[in-house]
């Protein structure tokens, strides 16, 4: 799910930045790592064995394909949330700065699709109150906990990289088709990932619970129920849950098309009673606002003003030129080299 | 050859290429990073249709490649990953905006064609930049670079022992996995019964490794942040180098410089 710097605008990379910016601080300040500097080598050894499961090929079952970990929701059931944040921020920064793992620019975008999800709505809303629940087989509870909590944030961070290319007016293709294409592909991944990552917590609960944040010191009985029988269900409910779900939200629009415009193949046609073709509010301070937009506007979407006579931003005399550099480029590459040669021998 | 002895294979490669001497080596963190990130937001705000006009921003990476000595073919090799995303994504426009912009001979070409090869030079562009700076400058350098820039020393500090810990956990996860294959030949990968103890064995062992990590750290006197590179100051050539570029980079973005070149021969 990395995001490339390509598939972003200036505004959304800062704006995302921002946004995960402000995340970590909060996550430091949690953390009071003045106080608890044990954390520290902790939280930098775990990104790095998170570094090294996510080069382990898992074997799907049955498929004869493979899978990887992305390690966030892991990270957060063995550290916390906060300590969970900050480890995935230096496994994205890393994986950045020394792969070329996604793209400098990129990283804000990163950090938030792959970590803030995992590590903040699936911790506090699922994993947590899930194995805090009053249910008695805590293997049970863990697995659950770990792969609805993974499929639910893979399925939010596809999104948000649904709607980060969007914004950036990269593709041509409309926001329905995107995500089409994005979600039913991350469902399947995140099932896996919750897969690997319930099979870790469970392997680590029967050994050493105590390492489990939540579960701590808890009862550590193991339940009747297989990791195995657990995953084929969870499997097969996931994939039904899905396709029959997808069946009904291809037939009608979307929420909030619905709530403006209706759907008068549906029957109901009246709702907001807007027409779709012309609907907004017509006055002089929006037509200036919308002026001073077009003007403003930092997204590539909208081409600068010296575009405008020329739509596709080429001309004869632009492919000639370009000719030209592409051909000085070539120049400079074989002079490069022929002087470094003779460095050499020199 | 499993993928964690690729992994560390790469590490030491960049580590390598890293330590080499060249003008572009031997420029400050701070400017070598600040024109990376200058060079990525110029390119990323060209529009999806100034196909032309991105062309000669290719003189950023062309000029350092040259004068660094780094190659090509490793900057390549780092690009089979986040390429084929960028692809997937561009490849719509073709087939969606068919709109004929003008013509080569009998071969039309489309304003999705312009904007997908658009993009593709932009991903192409922006690696190349990332992996220029990485491949000029340690990890000790960035992390100083970042100081400079006040990232949190807690942050820095994740960065350094997480990169000196790669190197170890991968070694450790290579020989779990070459002794796993030695014992189940003709599997590709993990075999989904062993998910759970093969990682988990991992996981603990790195548990007891941060515990001692921790001790020692604490009979060395650890004091909330390590102690990175050295203190630098920016020289004169450093302050040409990043006016010099980012000037280029305000002319490029101005003026469509394919253009001007091509009017003085049509």
């Amino acid at each position: 799910m990395h995001m490339a710097d390509a598939l972003l605008a200036p505004a959304v990379a800062a704006t995302m930045y921002v946004a995960s910016g402000i995340t970590t601080g909060v996550s430091i300040k949690q953390l009071r790592l003045k106080e608890n500097t044990e954390k520290i080598p902790v939280m930098g050894v775990m990104a790095a064995f998170v570094f090294a499961g996510q080069m382990i090929n898992y074997t799907i079952p049955g498929t004869g394909s493979s899978g990887h970990m992305c390690g966030g929701m892991l990270l957060s059931a063995l550290l916390g949330p906060y300590a969970g944040f900050v480890s995935m921020v230096v496994i994205l920064a890393i994986q950045c700065l020394l792969f070329a793992d996604g793209g400098l620019m990129a990283l804000g975008a990163n950090c938030w699709n792959m970590a803030f999800y995992g590590c903040f709505i699936g911790y506090f809303l699922i994993y947590r109150p899930i194995v805090k629940s009053k249910m008695k087989d805590m293997k049970l509870k863990l697995i659950l906990a770990s792969v609805l909590g993974c499929v639910v944030t893979l399925q939010l961070g596809a999104f948000s990289v649904c709607i980060e290319t969007f914004a950036s007016g990269i593709s041509e293709l409309s926001f329905g088709a995107f995500l089409g294409l994005m979600q039913p592909i991350h469902l399947a991944i995140g099932l896996i990932e919750g897969l690997i990552t319930a099979a870790v917590v469970v392997f680590v609960y029967q050994t050493r619970p105590q390492i489990l944040e939540v579960v701590g010191d808890e009862d550590v009985k193991a339940g009747s129920w297989s990791l195995k029988k657990v995953a084929v269900v969870l499997g097969i409910l996931v994939v039904l849950i899905g396709g029959i779900g997808s069946q009904f939200a291809s037939s009608n629009p979307d929420g909030l098309e619905w709530s403006l415009f209706g759907n008068e193949d549906g029957g109901y046609s009246a709702n907001m009673g807007l027409d779709e073709d012309d609907y907004g509010v017509s006055s002089s301070v929006a037509d200036t606002a919308g002026s001073i937009q077009d003007k403003t506007a930092l997204l590539p979407d909208y081409a600068f003003a010296s575009d405008s006579e020329n739509p596709a931003g080429t001309s004869f005399s632009g492919i000639v030129g370009s000719a030209i550099v592409a051909l000085l480029a070539a120049g400079l590459c074989v002079a490069g080299g022929f002087f470094r040669k003779k460095h050499a021998k020199a | 050859m499993n993928q964690m002895t690729n992994a560390m294979l790469e590490l030491a490669n960049m580590d390598m290429l890293a330590k080499q001497d060249s003008p572009v080596h031997r420029r400050h963190p701070l400017v070598k990073l600040l024109v990376t990130i200058i060079y990525i937001v110029t390119v990323v705000s060209y529009s999806k249709n100034q196909l032309t006009a991105i062309i000669p921003m290719i003189i950023y990476p062309i000029f350092l490649f040259q004068l660094s000595g780094i190659p090509l073919k490793t900057c390549l090799y780092k690009m089979r990953f986040i390429l084929p995303l960028v692809c997937a994504v561009g490849i719509w426009n073709p087939f969606i905006d068919r709109v004929v912009v003008m013509q080569i001979g009998r071969v039309p070409i489309t304003s999705g064609i312009i904007s997908f090869v658009t993009l593709m030079l932009k991903g192409v562009f922006s690696l190349m930049a990332s992996f220029l700076l990485i491949s000029t400058t340690n990890i000790e350098q960035i992390c100083y670079a970042l100081s400079l820039l006040k990232i949190p020393d807690v942050l820095i500090t994740q960065i350094l022992i997480t990169y000196r810990y790669i190197s170890l956990l991968l070694k450790e996860a290579g020989t779990m996995m070459n002794a796993y294959s030695l014992r189940a030949p003709g599997q590709k990968g993990l075999h989904f019964s062993a998910w759970g103890s093969f990682v988990g064995q991992l996981l603990i062992r790195s548990m007891d490794r941060s515990q001692h990590l921790y001790q020692s750290m604490q009979m060395r006197g650890f004091r909330e942040s390590f102690y990175y590179a050295k203190d630098k100051k920016a020289q004169k050539a450093d302050w040409i180098y990043l006016i010099l570029w980012i000037g280029i980079f305000l002319l490029l973005r101005l003026f469509n410089l394919s253009e001007v070149i091509g009017k003085l021969f049509v």
